[in-house]
């Protein structure tokens, strides 16, 4: 019994294929249109050199435009929660470029940057930026009155306030913001190589597009996929491992609830 | 010694408020000498949890003077230690780690604390918890381990809040105990804020009473109970402090007329 209900999700997932394909064989769908899953993947496997090539740089511009967003948003959060006036400042910069579309500011970046990758890393940057700034500012907003009258009575100098009381309490909101950012990181990349790439999965898309070729650009969307929900996940392990006082994750530690 | 060591001399507080000023409390009068458990008790809303933050200086005072060992309160002190209403626990720091919190944030010498941290936390029953995380032990265990944390740098103010507000009846008798246990062993200078008339009457040396906004203090009652009191053993005398204060509270419209 309990073996088969942890396969259940994966039953779940064979039932969607096997619909998928019935569909295809059933209504005899032309594979340009739509391929059935057993086609992508026979994709995949043939085209594994040409994917990797691709995703590898994808994920290069994926990564650094992420890093750079980490590396700007967490001092910028950290400057708008100890200075009011430096967050009346910024803020409505920051509303702009977080509210202008991204696919609108991309071929501008072709312009400046020409087609290699700094264009996508900075459309990459740009997207994944703001979610992190705003949670990291409510987690650092978020220590208790009580908690500051604890840390006063213990005559804490305001760097200790920061570092032992005010910092570790953030550090739940600031996941919840790099998780989300980490998933729109890899949507913001392929929109920059939409706009003009030579090389990508976001290049793949469109090449493949072009040509027909379906099942190979049923591929890419996979190997996408795969990069977003593993970048997810090695964040979500961070998180495990640097927060593990956190409730989500008690919870499943002990089991219970 | 004859000089009290915590003073407060007509002290008032006001808030301004949308709707016009608002006061919390106005002449308070209260002298509180060295080793003396004082608890004052109130209904909701009489300022009894203002008192205390004004005297730990976590929140200023529009009139009259607070003085603290001779000294005009103006800013939060720190020969102090306070138990809140919620045990404010470090989740990331373990039983031991968050009643070090205060030996750490004071830079006080970690070698010699940590025995006086693990007899505190043996003294509240709480040995073999050391390494626990807050979040593993149950609310009544959290506020010991907090009533550890104001108590281990040796302080000579003991500030409490209500500490017993959000725990079950049985666990509040039982923390009753161990404060009065650890109270009588160091005498700290103690300052009780609490709803509850047995508990006051349990813990303190005197109660001070307190009536609804604007809150004001409406008698201290000196407590000549002997020491230790149990709860087991509880004499009529307690039963009659008891009753006064609630016929104070019956007469001031806090507690209605049966």
């Amino acid at each position: 019994m309990g073996v088969l209900r942890k396969l259940t999700p994966v039953v779940g997932t064979l039932c969607f294929l096997l619909a998928w394909q019935l569909i295809v064989v059933v209504f005899k769908m032309p594979p340009y249109l739509l391929p059935g899953p057993v086609a992508v993947a026979y994709a995949f496997v043939d085209n594994l050199d040409i994917l990797l090539s691709n995703g590898w740089v994808t994920v290069y511009e994926m990564v650094a435009g992420y890093a750079l967003a980490v590396g700007v948003a967490i001092p910028l959060a950290i400057a708008i929660t100890s200075s009011q006036r430096f967050n009346e400042f910024v803020m409505p910069t920051m509303l702009f470029f977080q509210i202008v579309p991204k696919v609108a500011i991309a071929p501008l970046f072709l312009v400046w940057f020409g087609v290699g990758a700094t264009p996508k890393i900075l459309v990459a940057f740009l997207i994944s930026f703001f979610p992190i700034v705003i949670d990291a500012a409510v987690g650092l907003r978020s220590m208790s009155t009580e908690m500051a009258d604890l840390a006063k009575s213990m005559g804490s100098s305001r760097w200790q306030v920061f570092a032992q009381f005010r910092l570790p309490t953030s550090l739940p909101y600031l996941f919840s913001g790099l998780k989300v950012a980490a998933t729109l990181a890899i949507a913001g990349t392929v929109v920059g190589e939409f706009v003009g790439a030579d090389k990508g999965l976001g290049y793949l898309l469109l090449v493949t597009n072009s040509n027909m070729e379906t099942a190979l650009m049923f591929a890419t969307i996979v190997a996408l996929t795969i990069i977003g929900l593993v970048s997810y996940y090695l964040v979500e392990l961070l998180e495990g491992a640097l927060i593990p006082w956190h409730v989500t994750h008690r919870i499943r530690e002990s089991g219970t609830m | 010694m004859n000089e009290p060591y915590i003073r407060l001399t007509n002290v008032g507080k006001r808030y301004e408020t949308k709707d016009g000023p608002v006061e919390a409390c106005s002449d308070i009068n209260l002298d509180i000498k060295q080793s003396e458990f004082v608890a004052i008790v109130g209904p909701s809303g009489c300022g009894k949890t203002t008192i205390m933050k004004m005297v730990a200086g976590l929140q200023p005072y529009t009139s009259g003077s607070i003085t603290v060992g001779g000294k005009r309160v103006e800013s939060p002190q720190t020969d102090v230690g306070i138990v809140f209403q919620e045990a404010i626990m470090l989740d990331w720091r373990d039983v031991l780690e968050n009643v070090m919190l205060q030996i750490d944030i004071r830079k006080m010498d970690r070698s010699k604390y940590e025995a006086v941290a693990r007899d505190l936390l043996k003294a509240t029953g709480l040995s073999g918890f050391e390494k626990k995380k807050p979040y593993e032990l149950s609310g009544g265990m959290r506020q010991r381990v907090s009533i550890c944390r104001a108590l281990v740098h040796g302080p000579t103010m003991l500030l409490m809040d209500e500490p017993f507000g959000a725990l079950d009846a049985l666990t509040r008798e039982q923390i009753s105990m161990d404060i009065q246990r650890l109270w009588m062993e160091t005498r700290k200078t103690a300052l009780h804020i609490t709803h509850s008339i047995p508990e006051a009457v349990l813990l303190a040396d005197r109660v001070v009473v307190m009536g609804p906004r604007p809150g004001r203090i409406v008698e201290i009652i000196d407590i000549d109970l002997p020491r230790p009191r149990r709860l087991d053993r509880l004499p009529e005398r307690f039963h009659e402090y008891s009753t006064r204060i609630r016929d104070i509270f019956k007469s001031k419209g806090v507690l209605a007329m049966d």
